[in-house]
C-alpha cells in the first residue's frame, strides 16, 4: 500500500509531463495558444443590419443575404496594418470567384473610403459598422479575421488573423471547397 | 572580445560542472576525503567562471555594444543605466544565464559555509547541485547562448518598452530567481540524503536554513512583483492569477509547507518522506514554471519571445531531473524508516494538518493553471476553457481559511502530546479578541460586506494567538525579573521569527480583505474644473499640462483630492506616450494613508459635444492596502530574524554527544 | 475523541460555506450615470466575470481595449433591454464561446475542474481520521521518549 502511494507522485509527473509535450510539439507546428475557435461555427451568420458605408460604395447587408452561395466576409478597418498585408489575397479571391462581403469595423467614412480607393475595393459589399456593435454579434475580436459562409448560410470556417499566401494556399481554398459541396 | 570571454568561461563552467557533478558523488561512495573535498573548490570556481561571464554580458549592456545581438533586441542608447543594466534579465537568455548565476552561487555558498555537514552528504549534495548545473549550462550553450554577435551592427537597439523600464520591475527577477532557484539547494540535499539513504534529525537541521533563504527571496520577489503591477498597470489590480504568476505561487505554498515539515524531521525525524517529496517538488514546480515561461504554450504577460523548441528542451531536463528524483523516492523511500508516534493532538498533528491544506491548495493552483492545456489536449484543440480570478476565488480561497485559522493554535501545542487543557484559557483569550474584532468591524463599516467582518475576526484570531504564544514562551507574565524577560526574548530567534512571520499573515489578511471588499471604484470623465464625490471625498481636477521626460512624452493630470474639512492631497497622473517604441503607459497617482490607499488614473481625452476636453478618470479608494504590504514585509522579516539565529543557521557546530 | 472528529469534519467542510465568495463583490458608487445604480452594479458584477479577448489575462471591465468597451456596452444594452444575468452571459456566450467567461462553467468537460477540489478536502479528511483510528488502534504512548532537542520548543 506505501509502495503504491510513493509511485503516485511520479505517475502523475509522468502524465503532466507527456501532456505537455505534444502540446509544446503541436505549438511548434503552429498552434497558437491565443486563438479560440469561433463559438459561430455550424450555426447561421448572423442577421444583424449592417448598413452601407458610403453612396458610392456598394453595400450594406445581414446574414440572410448571404444564403444561396459560398460566400466570404473579411473584417477589415483601414488603421489596420495586417488587413492591408492581406488584401492582395482578399483580392485575388475576389478575382477568382469567390465573393466577399466586407464587414468595416470601427472606422470613419472617409477613412475607409479612401482605403478603398487607394488600394482598391474587392468587395461585393461592404457593410459600415463604426462603433463595433456588429462585429459583436459575429464574435470578432480583432481585425483582420475572415469567415466563411456555405450556400445555407451556415458560418463554416472562422479565421483570425492576415491571410498570407501559405494560409489561403493550405487553409482557406479547402475550406471553400469543403463549403461548396 | 569580452563577450567571447564570457562565452569561454561559460564552457569553462559546463566542464567543471560536469567534473562537479560526477567527483564528490564518486568521493562519498569511496569515501575519499581528497575527492569530496574537491567538490567544495569545483564549486566556489565555477560559480566565479559564471560570474565572469555573467559580468561580461553586463558589461556589454552598459556599454550598449550593440554587435551583440541581445544588446540589439533589448536595449538602447536612450535607456538610462539602471535599466540598460535590469535589460540584462529582461529577455530569455540573459535571464537564464542569470538562473545559473544563482544556481552556482548556492553551490559556492554550501561550499564555503557548510562546514559542519557531514562531508559525504555534503558532496552528494555538490554533486546533485552540479548535475543541474550541466543541464543548464548545456541550455544555455546550445540553445540560448546570449554573447550571439550580429553582422553588420546596427547603429541603436530596439529594446525600448517603456514598461520594463521600472525600479519594481528592474529587482523582481533577481529577487524571484533567489526564490526559485535556491530551492534547487532543498532538491539537492533530498537527491543526496535519497542516494545516501538516510533522512535523519540533522538532515532537517541542516537543509532547513536553505529552504528559508529562498522562502524569504521568493516571498519578497512575490510581492514585488504583485506591488509593480499595482502601481504600474492602472486598474489597481495585485494579483490576477495569470498562469505565470501562479507557476511562482505554486513553489511558494509547496517551499511554505517544505519549511515545516522539515521542522518535524529536525524536532522528532518523523515526516521525512514527506519532506523529502516536498523539497523535490517544490523545485520542480519551479522548474515547471521555467519551462511555462519559455515554451509558449500558454499566453501570459510573462511570457518571453516564444521559443517552443527551447520549450522541448528544457521538457526534457525536467523529465530527467524531476523524473529520476521522483523515480528515485519511489525506490528509496522505503528504506527511510518513520519511527515515531504521535497523539491527535499535537505540534506534530497541527504541522501535518498544515502540510495537508497547503498541499491542496498547492494542487488546486495546479489543476486551474493546467487545466485549459489538459482539455485542449484532450479534445485535440476543439474545447477552449479559460480559467480566471472566480475559479481561484471560490476554490482556492476558502481552503486557506482552515489553514490560516490553525496559526493561532499550532504554535502553542506540544510535541508529541498537547495537552488541552491548558490551551483553553490561551484560545479563549483569542477568540475573544476575533469577536470583539467582528464586532467592531461591523460597526464601522456597516455597509461592508459580512464576511469581510468576519475576515477580520480570522485575523484578529491569529495575531492574538501569536501574541498569547510570544507572551507565554517568554514568559512576560511571570518571569522573575525584566533582564530575566530580556534573556528569554533573545534567547530563540527562530521562535521569535516563526511568530513575527505568522503575524505578517494576520496583518496581510487585513489588508487583502480591505484591499477587496471595501474598495470604492469610480470611472468617469472629467473637464477642468469638474469636481466628483466619492463617500466623503471631492476630487477635483485642476490642470492637465503636458510635458517631455527622458524618453517620453507626456499629460500631466493635478487633481487635488479633499476629504470634509481637511486639506487638499495633490496627486498628479500621467499618461506617457513612448514614440520609439509606439507604446503609452499609465502612471498612477497614488497616495497611501495608513488607513487607505488612493488611486487615480487619467486616460485619453475626448472632445464632448459642446468643444469641452474630457478625460477619462479612474478613482480608487483602497482601504488597508498598506497592510498588505506590511504584511509581507513583515513575513519576511520574519523568514530573516528565523535565519539568523546562529543556533539554526548554516553553520551549526556539530552536537556533542551524550 | 468524538468531539475531535466533530471538530475535524467542520473544519474540513467549513471551505463550502464559502461557494459564493464570488459573490463578495461590493458595490461602488458613480454620480455620473443616467442608469440605475442595480444596472450599473450588475454590469459591474457581469463584466468582471468576462475576459478581454485581446488582452493577456484581464476581464473587460479592467481592460482599456476597444473591444472591452464594446462589450461592456453591450452588457449595458442587454441589461436594460430586460435580461437578467444569465441571459446576458448566454448571450455573449452564444457568440464568443466558453472561452470568454473567466469562471469556466459546470459542465461535461469542466466537471474534474470543479469537482476535484471538493474531493481532494474529503480525501484529506479521511486520511486524517484514519489516522487518528490508527493512533487509537496502537495507543503507544513511552513515557521515557525524550525529544530530540530538549532545550528547544
Amino acid at each position: 500500500m506505501k509502495r503504491f502511494i510513493l509511485i503516485i507522485p511520479i505517475i502523475v509527473f509522468i502524465i503532466i509531463i507527456a501532456v505537455l509535450s505534444v502540446m509544446t510539439l503541436q505549438t511548434k507546428e503552429g498552434r497558437n495558444p491565443s486563438i479560440v475557435p469561433s463559438a459561430l461555427l455550424g450555426k447561421e451568420a448572423p442577421n444583424i443590419e449592417l448598413p452601407m458605408l458610403a453612396r458610392n460604395i456598394p453595400g450594406g447587408f445581414k446574414g440572410s443575404d448571404l444564403v444561396g452561395r459560398v460566400n466570404i466576409v473579411n473584417v477589415f478597418s483601414s488603421w489596420c496594418v495586417p488587413c492591408l498585408a492581406e488584401h492582395p489575397q482578399i483580392s485575388w479571391l475576389a478575382t477568382n470567384g469567390f465573393p466577399i462581403y466586407a464587414i468595416n469595423h470601427r472606422d470613419n467614412v472617409s477613412d475607409a473610403s479612401n482605403w478603398l480607393k487607394k488600394h482598391g475595393n474587392p468587395y461585393f459589399a461592404v457593410g459600415f459598422d463604426p462603433e463595433g456593435r456588429a462585429s459583436l454579434e459575429w464574435g470578432v475580436g480583432g481585425v483582420p479575421e475572415t469567415f466563411i459562409i456555405n450556400a445555407s448560410g451556415i458560418i463554416t470556417y472562422k479565421h483570425i488573423g492576415p491571410i498570407t499566401k501559405e494560409i489561403l494556399k493550405e487553409k482557406i481554398l479547402p475550406k471553400l471547397h469543403e463549403a461548396k459541396r | 572580445m569580452i563577450p567571447e570571454i564570457g562565452l569561454f568561461v561559460l564552457f569553462l563552467a559546463l566542464i567543471i560542472a560536469a567534473i562537479q557533478a560526477v567527483v564528490p558523488m564518486v568521493g562519498a561512495v569511496r569515501q575519499d576525503v581528497y575527492l569530496m573535498a574537491l567538490g567544495n573548490r569545483l564549486a566556489v570556481i565555477q560559480f566565479f567562471l559564471v560570474t565572469i561571464s555573467f559580468t561580461s554580458l553586463i558589461y556589454a549592456f552598459v556599454i550598449s555594444d550593440f554587435s551583440l545581438l541581445i544588446v540589439y533586441n533589448n536595449s538602447h542608447s536612450l535607456k538610462p543605466l539602471l535599466y540598460k543594466i535590469s535589460g540584462v534579465w529582461g529577455n530569455h537568455e540573459g535571464s537564464m544565464l542569470l538562473w545559473v548565476l544563482i544556481l552556482s552561487m548556492f553551490g559556492a555558498a554550501l561550499a564555503i559555509w557548510g562546514k559542519n555537514i557531514s562531508p559525504t552528504l555534503k558532496a552528494r549534495v555538490l554533486s546533485v547541485q552540479s548535475m543541474i548545473g550541466v543541464a543548464f549550462l548545456a541550455f544555455i550553450l546550445f540553445t540560448s547562448n546570449p554573447f550571439l554577435r550580429l553582422n553588420p551592427v546596427p547603429s541603436d537597439g530596439r529594446g525600448l518598452n517603456p514598461v520594463l523600464q521600472d525600479p519594481g520591475l528592474a529587482f523582481h527577477p533577481p529577487l524571484l530567481y533567489l526564490g526559485y532557484v535556491g530551492y534547487s539547494m532543498a532538491f539537492s540535499f533530498a537527491v543526496a540524503a535519497l542516494i545516501e539513504g538516510k533522512i535523519d534529525d540533522k538532515w532537517g537541521r541542516w537543509v532547513r536554513p536553505w529552504a528559508l533563504a529562498a522562502w524569504v527571496f521568493l516571498t519578497a520577489g512575490i510581492a514585488l512583483g504583485s506591488w509593480w503591477a499595482y502601481y504600474e498597470l492602472g486598474w489597481g489590480g495585485w494579483w490576477f492569477w495569470d498562469p505565470v504568476e501562479n507557476a511562482s505561487f505554486i513553489p511558494w505554498l509547496l517551499g511554505t509547507a517544505l519549511l515545516h515539515s522539515s521542522v518535524v524531521v529536525e524536532k522528532r525525524e518523523g515526516f521525512k518522506n514527506w519532506t523529502v517529496l516536498l523539497a523535490i517538488l517544490t523545485f520542480s514546480m519551479s522548474l515547471l514554471g521555467t519551462f511555462l515561461v519559455r515554451s509558449g504554450i500558454l499566453t501570459s504577460v510573462h511570457t518571453f519571445a516564444t521559443d517552443p523548441e527551447r520549450g522541448l528542451f528544457i521538457l526534457l531536463i525536467l523529465f530527467v531531473t524531476i523524473g529520476g528524483a521522483l523515480g528515485l523516492f519511489a525506490i528509496r523511500a522505503p528504506i527511510i524508516k518513520n519511527n515515531f508516534k504521535f497523539a491527535p493532538v499535537s505540534r506534530e498533528s497541527a504541522l501535518l494538518y498544515n502540510n495537508l491544506f497547503l498541499t491542496i491548495g498547492c494542487a488546486i493552483v495546479l489543476l486551474g493553471t493546467l487545466y485549459p492545456l489538459f482539455l485542449e489536449f484532450a479534445s485535440n484543440g476543439e474545447s477552449k476553457v479559460s480559467i480566471g480570478p472566480p475559479y481561484f476565488n471560490i476554490t482556492f480561497l476558502p481552503i486557506m481559511i482552515p489553514l490560516v485559522a490553525a496559526i493561532a493554535v499550532g504554535p502553542m501545542l506540544s510535541w508529541k502530546r498537547g495537552v488541552i487543557g491548558a490551551l483553553y484559557v490561551k484560545l479563549l483569550f483569542a477568540a475573544g479578541s476575533c469577536l470583539i474584532t467582528i464586532f467592531i468591524v461591523l460597526i464601522l463599516v456597516p455597509e461592508g460586506p459580512t464576511l469581510a467582518a468576519c475576515s477580520m475576526g480570522l485575523a484578529a484570531w491569529i495575531a492574538a494567538g501569536c501574541l498569547i504564544e510570544w507572551a507565554s514562551r517568554i514568559r512576560l507574565f511571570n518571569s522573575k525579573s525584566i533582564t530575566n524577560t530580556g534573556r528569554l526574548i533573545k534567547s530563540s530567534k527562530s521562535a521569535n521569527g516563526m511568530t513575527l512571520a505568522h503575524l505578517g499573515i494576520a496583518i496581510l489578511i487585513v489588508g487583502i480583505t480591505g484591499a477587496s471588499a471595501w474598495q470604492k471604484e469610480i470611472t468617469t470623465s472629467m473637464a477642468i474644473g469638474e469636481t466628483i464625490k466619492v463617500n466623503d471625498y471631492s476630487l477635483t481636477l485642476k490642470k492637465v499640462q503636458i510635458g517631455k521626460g527622458p524618453n517620453y512624452n507626456l499629460e500631466r493630470g493635478t487633481f487635488s483630492l479633499i476629504k470634509s474639512n481637511n486639506s487638499a492631497i495633490i496627486m498628479h497622473p500621467e499618461r506617457r506616450y513612448f514614440p520609439v517604441a509606439r507604446q503609452a503607459t499609465t502612471e498612477a497617482a497614488i497616495k497611501t494613508t495608513l488607513l487607505a490607499d488612493f488611486y487615480l488614473v487619467i486616460g485619453e481625452s475626448r472632445d464632448t459635444i459642446d468643444n469641452k476636453n474630457e478625460w477619462t478618470v479612474r478613482f480608487y479608494i483602497n482601504p488597508m492596502m498598506f497592510w498588505l504590504w506590511l504584511g509581507v514585509a513583515t513575513m519576511v522579516l520574519g523568514g530573516l530574524l528565523s535565519l539568523s539565529d546562529r543556533r539554526r543557521g548554516i553553520s551549526i557546530p556539530v552536537r556533542k554527544k551524550a | 475523541m468524538k468531539i475531535i472528529f466533530a471538530a475535524l469534519i467542520m473544519i474540513f467542510l467549513s471551505p463550502s460555506f464559502f461557494l459564493y465568495g464570488d459573490k463578495l463583490v461590493l458595490a461602488s458608487t458613480s454620480n455620473k450615470t443616467s442608469i440605475s445604480e442595480e444596472i450599473e452594479n450588475k454590469e459591474r458584477q457581469i463584466s468582471k466575470l468576462l475576459r478581454c479577448v485581446v488582452c493577456q489575462n484581464q476581464s473587460i471591465y479592467e481592460s482599456n481595449a476597444d473591444i472591452a468597451y464594446d462589450m461592456r456596452l453591450l452588457v449595458r444594452e442587454r441589461l436594460l433591454a430586460g435580461d437578467n444575468k444569465d441571459q446576458v452571459i448566454n448571450y455573449i456566450v452564444a457568440r464568443y464561446g466558453d472561452y470568454i467567461l473567466l469562471k469556466p462553467p459546470f459542465q461535461a468537460n469542466t466537471v474534474l475542474l470543479w469537482m476535484a477540489p471538493p474531493l481532494m478536502v474529503l480525501i484529506a479528511l479521511m486520511i486524517v481520521i484514519l489516522l487518528i483510528k490508527n493512533y487509537q488502534h496502537k495507543n503507544i504512548y513511552q513515557k521515557t521518549d525524550k525529544l530530540l532537542n530538549p532545550e528547544d520548543k
